[in-house]
């Protein structure tokens, strides 16, 4: 049985992304980094499908396709987030969560 | 296991450990450097890594895709946005100690229970596997079972264009 033929390696891959992202996610203050680590999970997700579709899935291309839809989603949350950082930034002059805390009552 | 490292397995398995190795390693840099460029590069790495993974699951298009749509595109945009934000050499406030405890301790419990969850699951593949991995049937399927969410995200996709170009011009003046 070859590791790459497993899987089991596959999920524990995506794991370890998962785990990184999450600790950036909840760590990092920087708002452009705080998205890099979203990343870090949504794309552990799409190994999880791919793997899935790999091994058990009874349609092979089934995974393939949600893997696309994660990639198109995630485009379109990246530049709807980068603008947004930019607009904070416009108003704030910086991009720390900490200090954007405008709408704290 | 006795598998010969120059026999065509042997390579394939060490092919695919430096693969893993790179995304891991990748994943790291984009979570642990301070400076953010650093960040991005670190990123672009573990996708290519991921991509390679993809290869190994037997999808060349999704993992050609991969490369193309977030190395070219998502990081190059985060680029943009760190280029037209905060200055890099400016220095960023310190990092509280206890903070990232909490986010350690945070990522690692969710990482235990995935982990058990992953070693306790007896997984099942399905009794009846087609063997049709083609590019052809990926685009028989976009355009047929699942032609309403492949709109939905078209829309989706021109609402996110919109949207982030009137957001960043806000503030501009007309």
């Amino acid at each position: 049985m070859l590791i790459f033929n497993q899987l089991e390696t596959y999920l524990f891959i995506a794991l370890v992304l998962f785990g990184i992202g999450l600790y950036g996610v909840l760590s990092r203050r920087n708002l452009i980094a705080v998205l890099i680590s979203v990343e870090l999970l949504l794309n552990a997700a799409s190994i999880n499908f791919m793997a899935f579709n790999r091994f058990l899935a009874p349609h092979p291309a089934v995974g393939q396709v949600i893997a696309l839809f994660i990639m198109a989603v995630a485009a379109a949350e990246a530049a709807i987030a980068l603008s947004i950082i930019m607009a904070v930034y416009r108003k704030l002059k910086s991009i720390n969560a900490e200090q954007a805390t405008e709408l704290r009552g | 296991m006795n598998v010969s490292f120059f026999s065509a397995q042997g390579l394939a398995t060490g092919a695919f450990l430096m693969i893993i190795g790179i995304t891991v390693l990748g994943a790291l840099i984009a979570v642990g450097a301070r400076n953010i460029f650093h960040n991005v590069l670190g990123l672009a790495l573990s996708l290519i890594g991921v991509a390679g993974l993809f290869l190994y699951l037997n999808s060349p298009f999704v993992a050609l895709m991969e490369i193309l749509i977030y190395v070219g595109a998502i990081c190059i945009a985060i680029c943009f946005a760190i280029m037209l934000s905060q200055p890099l050499y400016l220095p960023g406030p310190p990092r509280s100690f206890l903070k990232r405890l909490g986010a350690l301790l945070g990522a690692g419990a969710v990482l235990a229970f995935l982990a058990l969850l992953t070693l306790k699951t007896q997984w099942v593949a399905a009794a009846e596997r087609s063997k049709d991995w083609s590019i052809t049937t990926i685009g028989h399927y976009l355009l047929t079972n699942y032609v309403l969410i492949f709109e939905v995200i078209s829309l989706l996709l021109l609402v996110a264009m919109l949207g982030s170009i009137v957001n960043a011009r806000n503030g501009r003046g007309s």
